[in-house]
């Protein structure tokens, strides 16, 4: 059942907060994709990639994400700390932007506030797991 | 009765908002799609990457299927474009009474796009 909410107070609240980084996040992980592509079409991704490799470049741009692919030596401008700091940024923005926004949706259904106060440490603790197992992926390939 | 504590529940299947209603439904049910495909696929390529595990594996082949991306692609390119869409309206509320128009401008993006990318899918789905 879905519901309308309250906030308790005007001013700074997680609400807020979290209202304004939703936004930034989406623009920023908008522009980081951007960069993605752009850097692989410049690297010649248009004769040595298909359609989901391109995507798979766009969205985390890991040398092993690509491995798949035709491309004849990862080493030639694939890997680097350019990269990797574009590969933290969107895993940043994009896990933190999807887990609040699954508390946003998950809040609008469930009422019970002992419910509500279990499940936002269930998504904090997925949060902190997703974000390291990625960034121990990133720095160890 | 406060707007706090009304339950709207099958009733607001009857509401009528229009394009922007169903925006704002595909923009949750695609969201939580993305959120749960992404958590997966860090915890597949971690099972393959740095554990060499076979369950990455049979992961990756449901990520790698038609039908799975297919799916995908509309998650990703439609949250993309609505959200981009929210930002600016929300960013310029000056904007706000051309909702209708900024809705069309988006599904006239949309469509090509996605039409492109549904087409080389299904293509190399069919073809093998």
């Amino acid at each position: 059942m879905l519901r309308s909410q309250t906030i308790p107070r005007r001013g700074w609240s997680l609400e807020f907060v979290m209202w304004v980084f939703t936004r930034i996040s989406g623009a920023g992980m908008l522009i980081v994709g951007a960069l993605g592509m752009a850097g692989a079409l410049w690297m010649g991704a248009r004769t040595q990639m298909d359609l989901a490799t391109l995507m798979r470049w766009t969205f985390f741009p890991n040398p092993n994400h690509i491995v798949n692919s035709n491309i004849p030596d990862v080493n030639l401008g694939w890997v680097g700390v350019y990269w990797q700091i574009l590969q933290t940024l969107i895993i940043f923005l994009g896990v933190t932007h999807g887990f609040n926004g699954l508390r946003v949706v998950i809040e609008d259904y469930i009422h019970s506030v002992l419910i509500n106060r279990v499940l936002r440490v269930i998504i904090l603790l997925l949060w902190i797991a997703v974000m390291v197992i990625a960034f121990y992926i990133i720095f160890t390939s | 009765m406060s707007a706090g504590s009304r339950s709207v529940g099958l009733e607001g299947l009857r509401y009528r908002g229009g394009a922007t209603m169903w925006s704002w439904m595909l923009h949750r049910i695609s969201g939580v799609g993305l959120i749960v495909f992404v958590a997966m696929h860090v915890v597949s390529a971690f099972l393959l990457q740095n554990l060499g595990s076979d369950v990455g594996k049979i992961y990756n082949s449901v990520f790698e299927s038609w039908a799975f991306q297919s799916f995908i692609y509309f998650c990703v390119i439609f949250h993309a474009l609505n959200g981009a869409r929210i930002i600016v309206l929300d960013t310029w509320p000056k904007l706000l009474p051309y909702q209708r128009e900024a809705t069309w401008l988006q599904w006239l993006i949309f469509i090509p796009v996605y039409g492109l990318t549904l087409l080389i899918l299904i293509q190399r789905g069919l073809g093998g």
